[in-house]
């Protein structure tokens, strides 16, 4: 660990924690529409598959972009 | 934050105190402790750094999962172009008869039903719930599963009954003089 950080640990820890309540949610978000759209990929329905996969990169980026915040906090 | 150690400073590191879990000072705690400091509160920070990053490699998995359903559809092997291939005779089944064939070649069973003296149908012969082979009842109008008792509708392979959700894939035909041929596969929505 760095012995010289902007923040102090509580307030590392109230970061990390809310960082976490976000990250928690789109992960969740995302295994809805992965569920989703391989059901509705199974059924036939193709039209959804693309979409689903933007919402989900998209997912995936903020939560890429919050984790690099995250480390770079130390 | 109120508390008197929010900033570092040079030479100063006032996250360095051991905090120990049930808030006491140090020189309180028994000798073990003291012998084997251990930061409860740098304990939690990284405990909730190293979850953050976990969950973060799952959701790279489910994007990873999305974007291989999005190559899956796109490089999926379309069958309806696929050359037709003769599957019966016409006299080879009597009405209500059935036969199982593949097409095409090394395609999943499928099974060809004579409805009527002029009329076939043909689907998959592995039911959309679990896989289980699927039986004509011509007399009633249906298929049955008898795993877990599914139906689905004889004309258009659609489910009426039980656990499956999603219809039989059809087999497109034609009847060209004494044989039938499979000229196609469509998989409808649900």
């Amino acid at each position: 660990m760095s012995s010289r950080s902007r923040f102090a640990r509580s307030q590392r820890m109230t970061i990390v924690s809310g960082m976490l309540a976000f990250v928690v949610v789109l992960v969740v978000l995302q295994l809805w529409l992965l569920t989703a759209s391989v059901n509705a990929y199974l059924g036939g329905d193709r039209a959804i598959v693309v979409p689903a996969a933007a919402a989900s990169l998209a997912c995936f980026g903020l939560n890429a972009g919050l984790l690099r915040y995250l480390l770079r906090l130390e | 934050m109120s508390s008197g150690t929010a900033r570092s400073a040079p030479g100063l590191e006032p996250d360095r105190a051991a905090a120990a879990p049930d808030g006491r000072a140090m020189a309180d705690q028994p000798k073990w402790r003291r012998d084997f400091p251990i930061d409860a509160g740098q304990d939690d920070y990284v405990s909730r750094r190293e979850l953050v990053k976990f969950l973060v490699l799952t959701s790279g998995a489910f994007a990873a999962g999305q974007l291989w359903l999005v190559l899956k559809s796109y490089f999926e092997l379309s069958f309806t172009g696929a050359p037709a291939a003769a599957v019966a005779a016409v006299d080879e089944l009597p009405v209500g008869g059935a036969k199982t064939f593949e097409y095409p070649a090394g395609s999943p069973p499928r099974l060809l039903i004579r409805t009527g003296p002029a009329s076939f149908v043909a689907y998959d012969q592995q039911c959309t719930h679990l896989l289980c082979p699927v039986v004509p009842v011509v007399d009633q109008g249906r298929l049955h599963c008898p795993c877990h008792n599914g139906w689905f509708d004889l004309a258009t392979g659609q489910p009426v009954a039980g656990p499956p959700r999603r219809p039989l894939p059809r087999v497109t035909l034609e009847v060209r003089g004494p044989t039938v041929y499979a000229t196609g596969v469509e998989v409808s929505p649900s």
